[in-house]
């Protein structure tokens, strides 16, 4: 873990309310794995306020690239972070994804959610998986990130929207149960790998208990230290409360007690 | 060279700069973040004699200047912190700085018996680095135990005299805030045989959600940290130390050297940095660095004679 002072390359609107934001951090950026964090501390904040945590799109080539979404006070200041800017940022932090998959790797997406799979798949597809497909989902079709991304990588995308504006109309499980009933069918096996707004995690977490198949849920929980110091971020667990900062943010999904 | 060396009761300390309970884990949990060798004491968060899971999520409300939170003292019981998490502490931070333990309990006998366990544990090479427990009198968010200890100051004689009988440790009562008059705490403190005291600790707050109209933290209330209740620390200092010889370890809203010392100049002889640490995991470096310049800029050779040294 270190506190790198990364200077900001590049950040850009992406669509809706969402941005992409590029980061020098030579040290950070080759000792971050797929699925950990960074914890941001936002420039035109207050001196005292909070770090922000952020999942990773992708660290290569010395550089840390996150997307995230403007919900609140911490993302709309961190809205005004100019290239040239230097952000101070904390990391690598957390448990995050294996890079390994026995079987078909299903990638499961919502929102920004997207970001740590991205990274996951160029890990998976660098280290030679082949048969990655990934299942994004949105409200619409604006709030859909990174399909080119991973098409490029040679992810093998599906897309559902709630109101149909992109993919299947409907929820994003529905073109995953899809792909599960045909593995099914097939009798191959697969693990189950996602991010994204709770309701989607769990119901992808049921569907890897359901089928006996590995899950590995990435949690998002309000966070203060981000390195298992304040236990704020408590996400319960078979082992009970559990931080969600360094025992996750990934977590198997036969773990997970839901409330 | 000015001399950074304070002795809080017993416990010597390399630099006057510790970090606060709750706020920085089992000690080692911001390594590589922070350089270590600015702490004079680390102190770990509240143990008691079985584990304790802590309140509901949410745990924590960020606010103006500060922070409200209401963990509720989640924390490995006293068996696991002695035969791993210090072993650990010790094996992963190089020299690694003094433990402060802070310990609360349900009953003045848990608190005994904590006490007694880690003065057994400080005694073997693999704890060795536990020098001092602060005993937690004070936690706004537990039901039973923690604060109930320190609203009486009988209560809390008996409970100071109690663990007293078995340590042999510095012994450092952490005292609450909310009190009208802080000096039948401070005296409850010294006739119980206290070494030092500390404070302040976080005082009794609530945010409201106006949209929900429900309270923020699953436990309704929890207690306010940062910079924003730092006047009024110093103020609590200053009446503590008009009041007592007992060195004291101040707290509450140092994010800076300035804060430091105010503490100091108010009668603190050691400061201990909390939630500045969430924002930037180095205020202790910077603190103690700043603390060190003023000392040369104002002809101090010695960080002590800081203490109580207001005009």
């Amino acid at each position: 873990m270190l506190d790198a002072a990364a200077k900001a390359l590049e950040h850009v609107e992406i669509g809706a309310d969402y941005r992409r934001l590029v980061l020098e951090a030579p040290q950070l950026s080759a000792a971050l794995a797929p699925g950990q964090f960074v914890h941001v501390r936002v420039p035109a904040l207050e001196t005292s306020a909070l770090r922000r945590p952020f999942s990773v799109f992708d660290a290569s080539e010395g550089r840390v690239t996150v997307l995230y979404k403007t919900v609140g006070r911490g993302t709309s200041a961190l809205n005004g972070v100019k290239p040239g800017d230097v952000v101070k940022v904390l990391g690598p932090l957390g448990h995050g994804f294996p890079v390994e998959c026995d079987g078909e790797a299903l990638l499961v997406g919502g929102g920004y959610g997207v970001a740590p799979l991205h990274f996951l798949a160029r890990a998976l597809k660098t280290s030679g998986h082949r048969d990655v497909v990934a299942f994004i989902g949105g409200r619409t079709s604006s709030d859909l990130l990174a399909v080119d991304e991973l098409r490029a990588l040679g992810v093998d995308v599906r897309l559902a929207t709630n109101d149909g504006s992109a993919g299947v109309k409907g929820l994003v499980t529905d073109p995953l149960d899809d792909e599960l009933a045909r593995l099914r069918e097939e009798g191959r096996r697969f693990e189950l790998f996602a991010c994204g707004p709770d309701p989607m995690l769990k119901a992808v977490a049921m569907r890897a208990n359901g089928t006996g198949a590995k899950g590995w849920i990435s949690m998002d929980r309000h966070m203060i230290c981000g390195v298992g110091a304040c236990y704020a971020c408590i996400q319960k667990t078979v082992r009970g409360n559990s931080r969600c900062c360094v025992e996750g943010p990934v977590f198997r999904a036969a773990d997970l007690v839901w409330e | 060279m000015i001399s950074t060396k304070v002795n809080l009761g017993g416990l010597e300390m390399a630099t006057p700069v510790a970090t606060a309970s709750g706020t920085f884990g089992y000690g080692f949990e911001y390594l590589g973040a922070l350089d270590y060798t600015c702490l004079g004491a680390v102190t770990a968060k509240g143990i008691r004699l079985d584990p304790w899971p802590g309140n509901a999520m949410p745990r924590h409300a960020e606010v103006p200047g500060g922070l409200v939170n209401a963990i509720g003292l989640q924390g490995t019981g006293i068996d696991r912190f002695v035969d791993i998490t210090v072993p650990h502490y010790m094996a992963q931070v190089k020299d690694a700085p003094p433990m402060i333990v802070n310990i609360w309990g349900g009953s003045v006998d848990e608190y005994a018996e904590v006490a007694r366990r880690l003065t057994e544990a400080a005694a073997t090479d693999e704890c060795a680095a536990i020098k001092a427990i602060e005993c937690n009198v004070s936690c706004p968010n537990v039901k039973e135990g923690g604060h109930t200890f320190g609203q009486d100051p009988a209560v809390l004689n008996r409970l100071v005299s109690a663990v007293r009988a078995k340590t042999t440790l510095p012994l450092i009562v952490k005292l609450a805030p909310n009190v009208p008059d802080m000096r039948p705490y401070v005296k409850a403190c010294e006739d119980g045989g206290a070494d030092a005291l500390s404070m302040i600790n976080t005082i009794p707050a609530m945010v409201i959600d106006i949209e929900r109209r429900r309270p923020v933290l699953a436990n309704v209330t929890g207690g306010l940290s940062g910079r924003g209740i730092h006047p009024a620390a110093v103020k609590l200092v200053y009446d503590a130390h008009r009041a007592t010889k007992l060195p004291i370890l101040a707290m509450g809203g140092v994010y800076e050297a300035k804060d430091a010392i105010e503490f100091f100049l108010a009668g603190a002889t050691a400061v201990a940095v909390g939630t500045a640490t969430f924002s930037d995991p180095s205020t202790a470096r910077k603190v103690l660095d700043g603390i060190t310049d003023y000392c040369e800029r104002h002809g101090f050779s010695s960080v002590a004679d800081l203490v109580g040294a207001l005009e």
